[in-house]
């Protein structure tokens, strides 16, 4: 299948291994990866802070960027929702913005939906011989309705060992320029966070989204926990041959 | 007496002194998980929860756009039943039409059921400069109102209290307002509880004139309904001769049918009961039988320029079961009063910016007390989308500018003009990769609360865009993009 690949502005910017990652494990199962290199952002911060139009004028470029293309991979899950959701709200009824974000939207995937109900395969062929906790992140969790996918996909890895993170239903406090409008109350949720995360004995915590990731694990490394954080991309492309190290 | 939130900081500030506070912290922390526990158990035996939430909704939102219509129903069927209707545009206008109402019996002081109404139009206040003294006669309300201090919570609003507490407020309170504390008064739940059953004992004997609210009001009938666990509030709307009910015009719902639902969903959505212990209803004056004489007082006080909102407008499905403040992490961590508003929680920080208007630093700031983590939607039993309302109303406040979002629009605007386009993001990339070995770990400036407790992280020397164009031209080094 030809896969275009959403990698998102933090990931392309701030965690260009994720989008490797993603790369080498697409084609290691077969899979024909594009990067539309025109892309840029989802225009999430924009949207969440307020500044819709902005959001709407990032929202029409990316439907530009992406229309036809038979699958999009977005290695985020609060872009992911951000695009399939929020988008065709953007616009108004019958614009068309709103028709074609919404005619876009049954595309677009986060990595753990398109590997499971897109490719059905639940095996990726990793191997991964860490102890690792995941992170359902508040998007995949509620908006995207991840469900057991993600956990699925690592249970399946060779060498692994999943261990259950306690409260990890709760927000772990980033929220975009919520750490920055309210930095107190966002550092007390990932202080929480990042405890429950250190009392599992995890070597890696693991999640779809490195927006939470990059807040949960500066937290980690300022209590110097000893923790790392990865996405699941770059557990799944972990292979004996060509391993992921930590 | 009670005190009311005029006055307090924006959110960021009070949630600073909060979120210090450990023993607030743990007694949130406490009370937050056991509720929402034992809400999720109630919600999890019914298999059709989603519809019953759908249900809510539709009847909410079918009252809400023909409003005009059900509330002069439902003062046709009050009037009927013997009742009197006033009509209150803002919150002076109540408080002077129930003055007037408690003056006109001669009685100078009432007994009161718990009421987020009254406590919005600050009441107890206006009636005190009336010369008139009110009882609160919810226990938690009791609490509050004996320990001079604000509610925290809409349900719960001692939340922010433990037993050592309570215990210590009514030792040193009870005896100036009445019946005084036991001496040897211990922290068990059930002492305590003991001392306030005797202490409001004597005001419901004595009263002859109670304030309520109501959790709904039914147009056909001109019937009101409250909902409560302990009895206290059916003592208020029976034993005294006058009853006045202050009710805000959203809480009118068509049909006695229509209530079946809500009294499913309200009481396990609010303390994980599968029935509340005490409903009571009230329908005008039945000659010889409770009070004499009723009074309804309809509350608009902003809610018809909610109904004016597309967007807004759901908030005023709210029943007020109180579901979002205990699943919210930013509630659990800052308490009611960060909120400087009668409305807390992820509720309060979409309905009093609309009610009170955007104008003010607190209301202002309250659409941003929020990570939008989105568990507030998932558990509203009416399906209000409050991080929908929330971002519409941040869009309302950053498009009003003030000085710190003239900034944050700057930015947004640079932000916007670097990601509207490939090469532009391209060409920043690889000026922050070249740069990457000035940026520090911990940032100086308001930036720098967000460095305070955690490390960025590090820019890493190639963006994924580059090493994509590097590995398809084959290693070769373009500048094409630029
Ligand atoms: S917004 Fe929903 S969850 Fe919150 S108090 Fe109102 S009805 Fe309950």
């Amino acid at each position: 299948m030809r896969i275009a690949l959403f990698i998102t502005c933090l990931n392309d910017t701030l965690y260009p291994d994720t989008g490797r990652a993603v790369v080498r494990l697409l084609e290691r199962l077969g899979h024909e990866v594009v990067f539309p290199e025109s892309q840029t952002c989802c225009g999430q911060m924009h949207y969440n802070t307020g500044y819709r139009r902005d959001a709407q004028r990032l929202a029409v470029r990316f439907a530009e960027t992406f229309g036809d293309a038979d699958a999009v991979l977005a290695p985020s899950g609060s872009c992911a929702a951000m695009v399939r959701d929020i988008h065709p709200r953007l616009g108004r009824p019958g614009s068309p913005l709103e028709r074609a974000a919404s005619r876009l939207a049954p595309r677009v995937h986060d990595l753990s939906e398109l590997l499971v109900d897109v490719l059905g395969v639940t095996d990726v062929g990793a191997y991964f011989p860490h102890t690792v906790t995941y992170h359902p992140t508040c998007h995949g969790l509620r908006m995207l309705g991840l469900g057991d996918r993600p956990y699925a996909l690592l249970r399946a890895v060779r060498g692994l060992k999943l261990v259950d993170l306690p409260e990890a239903h709760e927000c772990c406090g980033f929220g975009g320029t919520f750490a920055v409008k309210n930095p107190d109350v966002s550092a007390a949720m990932g202080t929480d966070k990042a405890r429950n995360v250190a009392a599992t004995g995890a070597e890696v915590l693991c999640a779809v989204d490195n927006s939470c990731l990059m807040h949960i694990g500066g937290t980690l490394d300022r209590q110097r926990a000893g923790v790392r954080v990865l996405h699941l991309a770059e557990i799944l492309a972990s292979t004996e041959q060509e391993p992921t190290r930590l | 007496m009670s005190r009311t939130f005029i006055g307090m900081p924006a959110f960021p500030r009070a949630a600073r002194t909060a979120t210090a506070d450990a023993q607030l912290r743990h007694n949130l922390r406490a009370a937050t998980r056991t509720i929402r526990g034992k809400r999720a158990a109630a919600v999890g035996e019914l298999d059709d929860w989603a519809a019953l939430r759908a249900a809510g909704k539709a009847v909410k939102e079918r009252t809400l756009r023909h409003l005009d219509r059900y509330l002069e129903q439902l003062e046709a069927s009050v009037t009927a039943a013997g009742g009197h209707v006033h009509w209150a545009a803002d919150a002076a206008e109540a408080n002077r039409i129930v003055a007037d109402l408690v003056q006109a019996t001669g009685h100078s002081e009432v007994v009161k059921v718990k009421s987020m109404a009254t406590q919005e139009i600050g009441l107890n206040d206006a009636l005190r400069e009336a010369g008139i003294t009110a009882y609160e006669t919810d226990l938690a309300e009791l609490i509050v109102q004996l320990g001079d201090d604000l509610p925290s919570h809409i349900l719960v609003p001692a939340i922010h209290r433990d037993r050592a507490e309570i215990r210590e407020i009514f030792l040193r309170r009870m005896a100036g307002w009445g019946v005084p504390a036991p001496e040897g008064l211990t922290d068990d739940p059930r002492a305590l509880a003991e001392a306030a059953r005797v202490h409001l004992r004597e005001k419901f004997l004595n009263a002859r004139v109670a304030v309520s609210g109501a959790n709904f009001a039914v147009a056909e009938t001109g019937t009101l309904v409250v909902l409560e666990s302990e009895g206290n509030g059916r003592m208020c709307l029976t034993l005294p001769e006058t009853l006045i009910s202050v009710v805000g015009i959203e809480k009118t719902i068509p049909t006695w049918a229509d209530l079946d639902v809500f009294l499913r969903t309200l009481p396990r959505s609010a303390t994980g009961e599968r029935m509340n212990p005490y409903t009571s209803t009230w329908t005008g004056v039945t000659p010889g039988d409770g009070p004499q004489e009723f009074h309804l007082v309809l509350l608009d006080n902003g809610r018809t320029d909610v109904l004016a909102d597309e967007v807004g407008r759901q908030a005023l499905r709210c029943i007020r079961c109180s579901a979002c403040l205990n699943i919210c992490p930013v509630y659990e961590r800052t308490g009611g009063h960060a909120y400087g508003s009668v409305y807390p929680g992820p509720i309060g920080a979409i309905l009093t910016p609309q009610l009170r208007g955007t104008g003010g630093e607190p209301e202002a700031s309250l659409p941003y007390a929020s990570s939008l983590c989105g568990a507030c939607y998932e558990v509203c039993p009416v399906a209000i989308d409050i991080p929908e309302v929330l971002v519409h109303l941040r869009e309302r406040v950053a498009s009003a500018g003030g000085a710190g979002h003239r900034v944050e629009k700057a930015a947004m605007a640079a932000a916007g003009w670097v990601l509207g386009d490939g090469r532009r993001l391209g060409a920043a990339q690889r000026a922050a990769a070249a740069a990457r070995s000035l940026v520090p770990r911990r940032l100086p400036g308001p930036a720098g609360a967000w460095t305070d407790t955690r490390d960025l992280p590090a820019v890493p020397g190639e963006s994924f865009r580059r090493w994509w164009r590097d590995r398809r031209v084959g290693g070769a080094d373009t500048e094409a993009e630029s």
